[in-house]
């Protein structure tokens, strides 16, 4: 066998040096072995890395693991988690995913590998909730909602059920049933500034839209600005637009637009569209709205720099953190048309149980607990939002009240019957958008909504 | 000889050391093929797939997505907003870099300060960095409008990042400022591999700062200069976040960038096969561009 013998000056040692090759001729078999079970173990180590679904704890109880985004109500399911422990001896690990736009990749990437927690909620449209029941991700629920007549379900809101429901002939082939337990509900309205419009000299809010555009040269005169809302996030301007959409061409219209049976460059939608414009020229629209996103918002109108707001429900909660002395009411946005004026409202947020959960049925137990009525009302106490639970509404501030009012006159796109192309939704808001900074005019952006509209029916036919 | 080769006992022994060759490289070939080959294989089949993201089904639709992307004029539009940063970014933000780093290797008072404080915005998050700036550039009550208006240039006061002309053109000097000091301590370092004596000997053959400068900085530092455009033509083109936490879903579509269509598609549209295509369309529009530039600088090199 052949040596080089080196001695280090330095050190002194004496240092045996093969070259790797000659050592590995002189390996033995039990090396190779012990080679392809390293990389073995590598594999399996890769593979291995994420948990499974529904795994079972090592300790001796029940785990149940749940997923939300919702960070105001952290301490609050703290508490209850607690309290369900003490009471069942289930142990559920509640984890916070921030902000919703990172919990939804989050979601997305764990029912890709199979790894999504037994509690979980959706954020997203309808089309990519039907997505997750057909892969066989979330539990159908309509046995235990129609256990002893209805009794869980008949706990709820009906516009808190609905968005987490599919009725039978849906038009995306799901097995009907209720497939999430709503946490609490919302609507979105105007809010006011009380205090603003008296300085302004206004008595009263507005109950049409002329007379609200009327407001616009009194505001500006004293000094206030007029509107303010997260229009940087376009869905809020989907919403605005969709209000006076039904408001003013009715639901059936609107329905069959999105069939394909009614133009975007129908006069009605034109004057959906002109509202924006008729906004923008009364000097109404705070500065910097397209780009705002609703936290800025939220600040603004907390800090009395605006005098009309459009916001959800949840607002009650963030503007007491804010500001606890500000004087607001809520209204439903100012009428336009003949018909009822719809706001979008209904399931807040949502848990659903995973199918593949192990501990489904101690899942749900827990989900049902979550949302009777104590619970409900403790939720409901600590976070300032509306419960889904009808019978934990005793205690509402006014405001919130003024919300619970106008659930009856809520929808929302998840319960509509059709739903629109995202193309054809992008293309609207960002249109809108493009009215407010006074690039392009109403009728231009109902012709190029309507391209969108005609291409993605043309791809959809295909 | 040759018989001796092909007995058994050779041909064992040459297996093994082909067996022992391949060990040593499996490994990394593992790795490699796990993070690298694998998802690219897979980002290419899901390119040509109609799919959500969520369902177990796919729909093969051939190159029906890369056509889509031909006629996608917005996607082409954000494609030229991220050329437009670049190309603000590769004059004004390496300029400045360069400047800055011309002066840090002159002998001045406090160098290494300078060189700590021209760090520090590239080390910041870039959403503190759009945050901040975005409350700088505020057009009601940021700090560039109620200066402007204090010395008396009222007309000039606008909402920075809501106004169509200003808002691209806002994000890229604000990328620029925050991506600078990349490229001055590329540079700084590149200049200080300079000779000294080769300056001397320029000023002992008569030539003055700007022949120095054009002459023998210049032409040395050729593959600085290459490295520092190819990262900041990357850099620059993939930029996001900064986007995204001045201007939230942006301004129409003035602030779109390829990335933020790509990231659409996928969680706003949920058209994973689309935007799988994007992603490789861009990745393609990214190997030509740096090739480009990479034989453009060989030519300037040697010219």
């Amino acid at each position: 066998m052949q040596k080089s013998k080196i001695q280090n000056p330095k050190s002194k040692l004496n240092l045996n040096i093969k070259s790797p090759k000659k050592i590995f001729n002189n390996l033995s078999l039990g090396f190779y072995y012990s080679f392809v079970i390293g990389v073995l173990a590598f594999v399996i180590l890769l593979s291995g890395c994420s948990v499974q679904e529904g795994s079972v704890s090592s300790e001796a109880k029940v785990t149940i693991r749940g997923w939300h985004w919702m960070t105001d109500r952290e301490e609050a399911f703290d508490e209850l988690v607690r309290q369900y422990e003490e009471k069942t001896g289930v142990r559920v690990k509640f984890e916070l995913y921030a902000p919703s736009d990172a919990y939804t990749q989050k979601v997305r990437a764990a029912a890709q590998a199979g790894t999504l927690p037994d509690i979980f909620g959706l954020l997203g449209e309808k089309r990519d909730f039907s997505s997750f029941v057909i892969a066989g991700h979330v539990a159908n629920l309509n046995e235990e909602m129609l256990k002893d007549e209805s009794a869980w379900k008949n706990r709820f809101f009906s516009r808190a059920i609905a968005v987490s429901e599919f009725l039978s002939g849906n038009e995306f082939n799901v097995e009907p049933g209720v497939y999430g337990v709503p946490l609490d509900v919302m609507n979105i309205q105007m809010l006011y500034n009380k205090d603003l419009l008296k300085e302004a000299g206004i008595r009263k809010p507005p109950k049409t839209w002329d007379q609200f555009l009327a407001m616009g040269p009194k505001l500006k005169a004293a000094g206030i600005h007029g509107f303010v809302s997260g229009w940087g996030e376009m869905w809020m301007i989907d919403c605005f637009a969709s209000n006076y959409a039904f408001n003013i061409m009715g639901e059936e219209k609107v329905m069959d637009t999105i069939r394909g049976e009614v133009s975007y460059t129908d006069t009605d939608w034109i004057e959906v569209f002109n509202l924006f414009k008729e906004m923008r020229d009364a000097g109404f629209l705070y500065s910097g709205i397209v780009t705002m996103v609703n936290k800025t918002a939220e600040q603004l109108f907390s800090n009395e720099k605006s005098a009309f707001s459009f916001n959800g429900s949840w607002c009650v909660n963030v503007y007491s953190g804010m500001n606890p002395d500000l004087n607001y009411g809520v209204m439903l946005p100012p009428k336009k048309g003949k018909f009822p004026m719809k706001i979008w409202g209904g399931a807040g947020s949502s848990f659903l149980v995973n199918n593949r959960s192990l501990f489904k049925k101690e899942t749900i137990e827990f989900l049902k607990w979550l949302s009777d009525d104590a619970q409900q009302t403790y939720l409901a106490e600590v976070t300032k939002n509306l419960p889904a639970n009808k019978n934990s509404i005793g205690k509402l501030s006014p405001v919130l009240s003024g919300f619970v009012k106008a659930m009856e006159d809520t929808t929302h796109p998840n319960i509509w019957p059709v739903h629109e192309f995202p193309r054809v939704i992008e293309a609207f808001d960002k249109g809108i958008q493009a009215i407010i900074i006074g690039e392009k005019s109403p009728a231009e952006i109902a012709l190029e909504v309507q391209k969108v509209k005609e291409k993605e029916l043309k791809k959809k036919r295909r | 000889m040759v018989e001796a080769r092909l007995q058994p006992k050779n041909l064992t022994m040459r297996i093994k050391h082909t067996l022992t060759n391949y060990l040593f490289v499996l490994p990394a070939v593992l790795i490699f093929g796990i993070f690298y080959v694998y998802p690219f294989i897979k980002v290419f089949q899901l390119s040509l797939m109609e799919w959500d993201g969520i369902l177990p089904t796919m729909q093969f639709i051939g190159i029906d997505n890369f056509k889509e992307i031909m006629e996608d004029k917005i996607w082409w539009g954000s494609m030229w907003h991220a050329g437009y940063i670049t190309l603000i970014a590769l004059t004004f933000q390496n300029g400045l870099a360069l400047l800055l780093a011309l002066a840090c290797n002159k002998e001045i008072r406090a160098k290494n300060f300078y060189r700590v404080l021209f760090f520090i915005p590239p080390i910041l998050s870039e959403v503190v960095v759009g945050l901040v700036w975005q409350w700088i550039l505020d057009g009601n009550y940021g700090v560039l409008n109620n200066i402007l208006t204090s010395i008396g240039l009222q007309s000039m006061v606008r909402n920075w990042l809501a106004d169509p002309k200003t808002a691209l053109t806002c994000i890229a000097i604000v990328h620029s400022w925050k991506g600078f000091g990349w490229g001055f301590i590329i540079l700084l370092a590149g200049l200080q591999t300079i000779p000294r004596q080769l300056y001397e000997a320029a000023r002992v053959d008569g030539a003055g700062s700007w022949q120095s400068f054009t002459k023998v900085t210049i032409p040395l530092m050729m593959p600085v200069f290459s490295m520092v455009i190819i990262l900041t033509i990357l850099g620059s083109m993939q930029v996001f976040v900064l986007i995204i936490a001045m201007v939230g879903q942006g301004l129409v579509y003035h602030t779109t960038v390829p990335v933020l269509r790509i990231l659409g598609a996928m969680t706003g549209s949920s058209r994973f096969g689309y935007a799988c295509a994007q992603g490789i369309v861009f990745g393609l529009v990214l190997i030509v561009v740096s090739f480009t530039q990479k034989k453009f600088s060989e030519k300037m090199k040697y010219a």
